[in-house]
């Protein structure tokens, strides 16, 4: 069971580091968006420090929104998604590899370049852990459940919109939990009671979204 | 659970519909052992969405497809198990080389298929040469070959193939045509369109035609 997850999951990396631009585009995107709020709000401290948490984290939201429809788009072209739903493996289990890969190639990028963001909203040491921890746990569930929709808007023309609109309120508690993590964290608080909602939240992804996913997938080559 | 005598692929009225148009109804036929079914039919009557059908891709609209007397529906990858499918596309990655393709395939399929042996099949197909080009730089052909190689190494009953001649040169269709034929004498089955009429013919073919009446 575990020797065709390993094979999609380098599978998938090879193909992206072979066309390495994929990935730029996401975290590019993460960057300016970011970026962006400091620039249009001036050099207020006190403002940027409160509104930090949650521009990063709907930053990342909407950078891994972005990436979804690649999931599945290529291999449902070339056919390769077919054959995949044809083999003897539970579809579930090529689904979490599958994830798996394009979180780490789009998911993980974000992760590891977001206290240098954090950096320009004058976020503090614990702010700025509280923040890689949240996006590390919350990121993975984000492609978990996107998935979803990426394989119900799979083969639709103008899918992009749809996948947007259906994604993102399932995105919400996501959002919540993870920028209250970093909020509760620089208000003194400590972030542990959001940071566990946030785990619980990827663990039930991880469980429930690869069935649902495998489930719109056999609908969509139907 | 089955006697011997049924056949092991078993069509029981089937029915299949494609946006408004019904394709086709009350289609039975089965299929047993060292059988070779050659579809037949024009454009638009129905082969590509009974061949989805019959590899469990497509929902049929009534009937139903049993192999050794269960519901493929029921059996899912125990059914894919046994089970080859090439449709129109060729289900190979042009960022992957054709050993790569090839090896990913095999282990999806469940068994290990190893390099030297990968390169040895993409050599027996007519792609020496080619084996570790990424396949977008190969030809049409080329990559209908690639996709072919997987009937050199899989161990599958059941081959169902989608216009398998497409896009090949004289000597890969003579190849397949073999490599079919060899199938089929020993003991699988296969379910094949296509247009190329001397291709299919063989002391164990049959032949249905959709669109024109039924069976």
């Amino acid at each position: 069971m575990f020797e065709p997850l390993l094979w999609i999951i380098r599978r998938d990396l090879t193909i992206a580091m072979r066309r390495r631009s994929d990935i730029f585009t996401t975290l590019i995107f993460f960057v300016i968006v970011v970026s962006l709020f400091p620039l249009g709000i001036g050099p207020e401290l006190e403002t940027l420090r409160l509104i930090a948490p949650g521009i990063v984290w709907v930053g990342a939201l909407l950078a891994s929104m972005l990436a979804l429809e690649q999931i599945f788009s290529a291999d449902h072209r070339d056919g390769t998604l077919e054959q995949m739903l044809l083999t003897p493996q539970p579809v579930s289990i090529l689904v979490i590899g599958k994830v798996l890969a394009h979180w780490l190639v789009t998911g993980l990028p974000l992760v590891v370049m977001a206290p240098l963001l954090g950096l320009q909203y004058d976020l503090s040491a614990a702010g700025l852990g509280a923040l890689m921890v949240s996006l590390l746990l919350g990121t993975p569930a984000l492609s978990l459940i996107g998935a979803i929709g990426a394989a119900l808007t799979l083969g639709l023309r103008s899918g992009g919109v749809l996948l947007a609109l259906l994604v993102l309120p399932l995105y919400i508690p996501v959002l919540i939990f993870g920028a209250g993590a970093v909020e509760a964290t620089v208000s003194g608080l400590g972030g542990a009671s959001h940071l566990s909602m946030l785990a619980a939240i990827l663990v039930a992804s991880l469980v429930l979204a690869p069935l649902a996913t495998s489930a719109a997938l056999r609908v969509a080559e139907d | 659970m089955t006697d011997a005598a049924e056949p092991a692929l078993q069509i029981d009225r089937l029915a299949c519909v494609r946006g408004d148009c019904e394709l086709f109804r009350e289609l039975s036929f089965a299929i047993g052992d060292g059988e070779l079914l050659h579809l037949k039919g024009h454009n638009g009557s129905g082969k590509t969405t009974l061949l989805r059908a019959l590899a469990g891709l497509l929902l049929p609209e009534s009937g139903e497809i049993r192999w050794h007397g269960q519901n493929i529906r029921s059996l899912r990858e125990e059914y894919s198990r046994h089970l080859l499918y090439l449709g129109h596309l060729n289900g190979i990655k042009g960022d992957l080389t054709a050993v790569e393709n090839l090896r990913i395939g095999a282990v999806l399929d469940g068994f290990d298929l190893d390099d030297k042996r990968a390169w040895q099949v993409l050599g027996d197909i007519g792609l020496r040469g080619r084996e570790d080009l990424p396949t977008k730089h190969l030809s049409q052909g080329q990559k209908r070959r690639v996709a072919l190689a997987r009937l050199l190494v899989n161990s599958a009953r059941v081959w169902i193939l989608d216009e398998p001649f497409t896009a090949l040169d004289v000597a890969a269709v003579q190849l397949l045509q073999d490599v079919i034929h060899a199938h089929v004498d020993g003991g699988g089955i296969a379910i094949v369109t296509t247009h190329q009429e001397v291709a299919m013919i063989g002391e164990h073919t049959r032949t249905i035609v959709l669109g024109a009446g039924h069976v």
